[in-house]
């Protein structure tokens, strides 16, 4: 049981400030995912969280405990770091129980909590093994298997599964999942770089850029309804078509001419007065599908990759515009070099000013 | 002038002979030897390669094998033999019988013992301790550069150094030397100055540091009351100045110090050094679980370093065996002083008696070789 409250959290270095107005509650069985580019500070406000760097502005508790000044140690976390950082010179079960034996519990209690900790994560044959005799996929296990018998109420890891190479990763990543399950009422903030991972494992999705929060929500409400062009173009890949164009008819969807001269219909209403509105829409590449009447784009193939169940169509660029790319079903290598009109649903062509979302006016 | 000058040609023709020889020799091997062109260009590279490591490695080989193997063995060889007038007679085992018929033998050997176990441990304590109380604080660096400095001061010029430190003048005259400088503020014995006398006098901040020098000083007492019995009865010569060097079986630690000094820059920097390549997640693991400076210490950054400390510590240890310079030039092994190489020195060019010199040679020779061995063992085992 924990539930997390950041408030108006800051750090700065000096004078360079590199997270401000984090506001953020996370309730008891949550896993939040920390995502943005790297840079954003998402390891550095977990380590925050974690104790591992001083909050420098704002608070923050855990079950409304204030924890700015509280040691690491008694916040009731614990940490999974990116490169395990096991002790080298302990044994499997030596690394799991360092931290019960600080803390000055019995034999026996030990024991027990390391022996169910190594049953979970079909560690046991390695207890008496060292890190180095241990494979990657291992050595995470161990490292997870060490927070696991400390019992904590909050579960923080640091890009866990960037270690490992990529089967292991969809391994490891499910295991996570199972982990999370068998423990409903345990709170997990997990920080990655890599979307996927965000989108299956997440309840909630905190998109962090330039220092701040971007958006907070569940993956699809990310994917779907993106409160701003950033997380429209950092979820989902490739990134969404952002194309600059003119309000022309208002209403309950509305209409857009755009500069590259096609025509765009949203299902995003918007009033008479926002007529002549300089904005730009966005598609997401799969939202795209062939047309022979009126297109919102129309463009010469540049480049196709076909990835079997779907073909990526890159557009050549016209003029200062980004480039274009279409998702469409099928294998269709044949349009490289041709023209192709595309156009897309009104409810899923994004309405964007000033690069927020008109959607949440 | 002229002396000068001969040195620093005789530095240009020594690096120049070295840099000309490799030049030379590689050129002799590539044009000459196995020429890269014809038909067999391939296979000559291949003979080239496979005869470079040797041809450049030749002058090490050969100066070592004339002045460091052919001793050893000749040394063997005077050990076993007695000088008759510039005649060798060959005696067997008769110079060892009669080394271990010597106090001044034992003497050595048991000093040489002491300096073993207490310089190595020491150095290697006090150079864990000054990297890691300088390792995250700003002056860390001017603190490693102070402590290290003494590496560069010849092991006599050390001596000198340290004479200056334990010199003695008769009492009523101004003492020179830092020790007894020290020793007579201690009038009315070591707590009178520490504790009392002072504690009148000074600014807030020197009260405030002798008031906490009074609770500790309390905790040390209740320490030192187990050892008092006996010790109370003792009448230590307070106020008065001390031939330090001159005291039986203690002026050996006030040698010591001089190594130990010495030593610890050495120690310090190497140990330094692994500390920083202890992983700093595993160090924020253990702040995590909840572990406290102490224990992070001893439990996660030692045990991680373990190999870099034997290494040190066999290193001091091999320096220790072979120490001569110190007690040569601070007490000439008087006093119950002496250690094995001064001992050797002692038999070899002062009483010139080359067989019990040889003897005691082979036996410093002996008593070093499992260490070294041992040391290049842990140095290679850290380097994979």
């Amino acid at each position: 049981m924990a539930d997390l409250v950041l408030k108006n959290v800051e750090k700065a270095y000096g004078e360079v400030k590199v997270l401000k107005n984090i506001n953020l509650d996370i309730k008891t069985g949550e896993l939040i995912v920390f995502v943005g580019p790297s840079g954003c500070g998402k390891s550095t406000l977990l380590r925050m969280i974690a104790g591992l760097e001083r909050i420098t502005g704002g608070d923050f508790t855990i079950d409304g405990v204030r924890m700015n000044d509280v040691p690491p140690a008694q916040r009731g976390i614990a940490m999974v770091f990116q490169s395990y950082a096991l002790y080298p010179h302990m044994t499997v079960r030596d690394n799991m129980s360092f931290a019960l034996k600080i803390a000055k519990k019995s034999q026996a209690e030990i024991d027990a909590a390391v022996d169910k900790a190594a049953r979970i994560l079909q560690l046991t044959p390695y207890l008496d093994r060292l890190p180095k005799a241990l494979s990657g996929g291992q050595r995470q296990r161990v490292a997870i298997g060490r927070s696991i018998v400390r019992d904590p109420k909050v579960y923080l890891f640091d890009e866990p599964l960037s270690n490992l190479d990529a089967a292991l990763r969809v391994a490891t990543r499910i295991e996570i999942a199972q982990l999370k399950e068998a423990m409903p009422n345990s709170t997990m903030i997990y920080v990655t770089h890599d979307q996927v991972e965000a989108m299956t494992l997440a309840s909630r999705i905190v998109v962090l850029a330039g220092g701040g929060i971007s958006q907070v929500g569940s993956p699809l409400e990310l994917y779907e309804r993106p409160e701003n062009e950033f997380v429209a173009q950092f979820i989902g890949s490739p990134s969404m078509n952002l194309m600059t164009g003119e309000v022309v008819g208002t209403g309950s969807e509305t209409l857009i001419r755009l500069d590259s001269g096609g025509m765009a219909k949203s299902a995003i209403p918007t009033q008479v007065s926002d007529k002549g509105m300089k904005v730009k829409i966005g598609v997401r590449p799969e939202d795209f599908v062939e047309t022979e009447g009126e297109a919102i784009f129309t463009g010469e193939v540049e480049i196709t990759e076909a990835l079997g169940e779907v073909t990526l169509l890159y557009f050549k660029r016209q003029g200062e515009a980004a480039q274009v790319v279409a998702k469409l079903p099928g294998i269709r290598p044949e349009l490289r070099r041709q023209s192709v009109k595309l156009t897309a649903d009104p409810k899923k062509v994004h309405l964007f000013a000033n690069g927020k979302s008109l959607l949440y006016r | 002038m002229d002396q000068a000058l001969m040195a620093l040609l005789t530095i240009v023709i020594g690096v120049g002979g070295c840099v000309g020889y490799f030049w030379a020799s590689n050129i002799v091997l590539d044009k000459v030897i196995f020429p890269a062109r014809g038909l067999e260009a391939g296979r000559n590279i291949s003979r080239a390669n496979m005869v470079r490591p040797w041809l450049f490695l030749f002058p090490a080989l050969a100066a070592l094998g004339l002045y460091l193997a052919y001793p050893v063995f000749a040394t063997a060889w005077l050990s076993l033999n007695r000088n008759e007038a510039g005649e060798l007679v060959f005696v067997g085992f008769e110079n060892y019988r009669q080394m271990f018929g010597e106090d001044k033998f034992w003497e050595s050997l048991r000093n040489n013992m002491v300096w073993l176990i207490v310089v190595p441990a020491m150095s290697t304590a006090f150079g864990l301790l000054a990297a890691q109380l300088t390792d995250r604080i700003k002056w860390g660096n001017i603190a490693k550069s102070l402590i290290f400095m003494p590496m560069a001061i010849s092991f006599v010029g050390a001596s000198v150094i340290w004479k200056l430190i334990y010199d003695t003048r008769e009492e009523g005259q101004a003492q020179i030397g830092l020790l007894n400088a020290i020793w007579l503020q201690f009038e009315g014995g070591i707590w009178s100055t520490v504790l009392v006398q002072d504690l009148a006098r000074g600014g807030a901040w020197i009260k405030l540091f002798r008031l906490i020098g009074i609770a500790v000083g309390a905790g040390l007492i209740y320490v030192a009351l187990s050892w008092a019995l006996g010790a109370a009865t003792a009448e230590l010569p307070y106020g008065k100045p001390q031939f330090w060097l001159q005291i039986p079986f203690w002026n050996n630690f006030f040698l010591m110090a001089v190594l130990i000094w010495l030593q610890t820059g050495f120690a310090m920097v190497i140990l330094s050094a692994a500390l920083r390549g202890v992983p700093e997640d595993t160090i924020e693991a253990a702040i995590i679980d909840g572990a406290n400076p102490f224990q992070i210490f001893f439990k996660v950054k030692v045990p991680q370093i373990m190999g870099t400390i034997v290494v040190v510590w066999t290193t001091i240890t091999i320096t220790v065996l072979k120490v001569f310079d110190i007690v040569r030039a601070m007490t000439g092994g008087q006093q119950e002083t002496q250690v094995l190489a001064n001992y050797m020195y002692d038999k070899l060019f002062v009483a010139v008696d080359w067989g019990v010199g040889s003897a005691s040679a082979m036996i410093i020779l002996l008593l070093v070789t499992p260490i070294l061995v041992w040391n290049v063992w842990n140095a290679r085992k850290e380097m994979r």
